[in-house]
């Protein structure tokens, strides 16, 4: 009978050590292990706020896809790594935003995305009610310019922030007592 | 219907002093009193000549020079399809800063409220009472809709000035 499965002839590559409990062994520190992990799995608080939103929900879309990042949003603060603050910033969602980043655990990091939360956009002139710039309130880590940003200049600045991510170090109080004089 | 042939209406329903003879404009505007003002937004909401149901717009407008505050009215009908602007004015008062919970009302420039006529004026009043501090009488609810509750002053008024900080964040840019 024959299988569903039958492929023909294919070269298969030899997986047996798989199966066997034998594996292969990396060799890597706990920085670079742990900001891997980090780094591969932001989780943003998806804080849209006005028409950045619609560019950071089209760059969770198919089309520009942030899911192959390890980016998925979520809806809790107490759940999320990273706030992206996407929109118009006014005095009366000041001291939300404020409370929404008091109860992000750390490590927690903020992209500021678009021109009204970067340095308050084009209401800055005469804006009365707009935050110039959401660093203001909250540290901002990345900042993506943009009226809106394109979804590849978002994409761009979470892989700068990978980037960043990818330079912390574990206990930086440590660093000149375990530098043992290398360079 | 005319512009004309409504205040004509309006003249003769409600009574002769309700509308203003009214100046020369690019757009033709009906100024009313605002002492028969209910009256006339009665007659204009349920005349079966007129039937203005739906208000479109309810917008006030701060004119120092002239020492008034004006509230224009945007009103069209659905069954006759025609629309009309309503004008009513009142004399220009500079109300207090910040508003706590003892509001004195006789600082305010104060109109009738249409929201009982029209329920879109509920909220429309409510951001002219924001953003001008303009009081209407008889609201439901007058409270600040845009700006946030603890703001001090009317941002829309021509002799407003920003503040400082607002809870410990710089205003300006």
């Amino acid at each position: 009978m024959k299988s569903d499965f039958d492929l023909g002839n294919i070269d298969l590559p030899n997986r047996s050590h798989e199966k066997n409990g034998e594996s292969q062994v990396i060799v890597t520190t706990i920085t670079d292990l742990l900001n891997w992990a980090k780094k591969s799995s932001l989780w943003p608080l998806g804080f849209g706020l006005a028409c950045c939103a619609i560019e950071m929900m089209a760059t969770n879309a198919g089309h520009y896809d942030l899911d192959r990042f390890g980016v998925f949003p979520r809806g809790s603060p107490r759940q999320a790594d990273v706030m992206i603050v996407s929109g118009t910033v006014t005095f009366k969602m000041a001291d939300r935003i404020k409370r929404l980043f008091e109860q992000m655990a750390e490590p927690r990091y903020v992209i500021s995305m678009g021109s009204c939360s970067n340095c308050g956009g084009p209401y800055w002139e005469h804006g009365y009610h707009v935050v110039k710039g959401v660093d203001r309130i909250i540290p901002v880590d990345v900042y993506v310019p943009g009226c809106p940003p394109r979804p590849e200049a978002l994409i761009g600045g979470i892989l700068k922030l990978q980037e960043k991510i990818v330079g912390e170090k574990l206990y930086p109080e440590l660093d000149g007592l375990l530098n043992l004089g290398r360079k | 219907m005319t512009q004309i042939e409504i205040s004509d209406l309006l003249k003769q329903k409600v009574h002769v002093d309700a509308v203003v003879p009214e100046s020369d404009a690019a757009q033709a505007w009906i100024e009313l009193q605002p002492d028969y003002l209910l009256a006339c937004a009665d007659v204009l909401r349920s005349d079966p000549a007129l039937y203005f149901d739906h208000l479109a717009c309810l917008s006030g407008v701060d004119l120092p020079e002239q020492n008034k505050i004006v509230i224009v009215l945007h009103l069209y009908s659905y069954p006759f399809e025609h629309k009309v602007v309503i004008k009513y004015f009142t004399e220009r008062k500079t109300p207090p800063l910040l508003l706590n919970n003892q509001i004195d009302k006789t600082q305010f420039p104060i109109f009738p409220s249409v929201s009982g006529i029209w329920k879109t004026a509920i909220w429309h009043e409510r951001e002219a009472f924001d953003l001008f501090g303009i009081w209407f009488e008889n609201h439901p609810d007058l409270r600040r809709i845009l700006l946030p509750p603890d703001w001090e002053g009317f941002p829309l008024r021509k002799d407003y000035t920003l503040a400082e900080k607002y809870h410990d964040i710089q205003i300006e840019y």
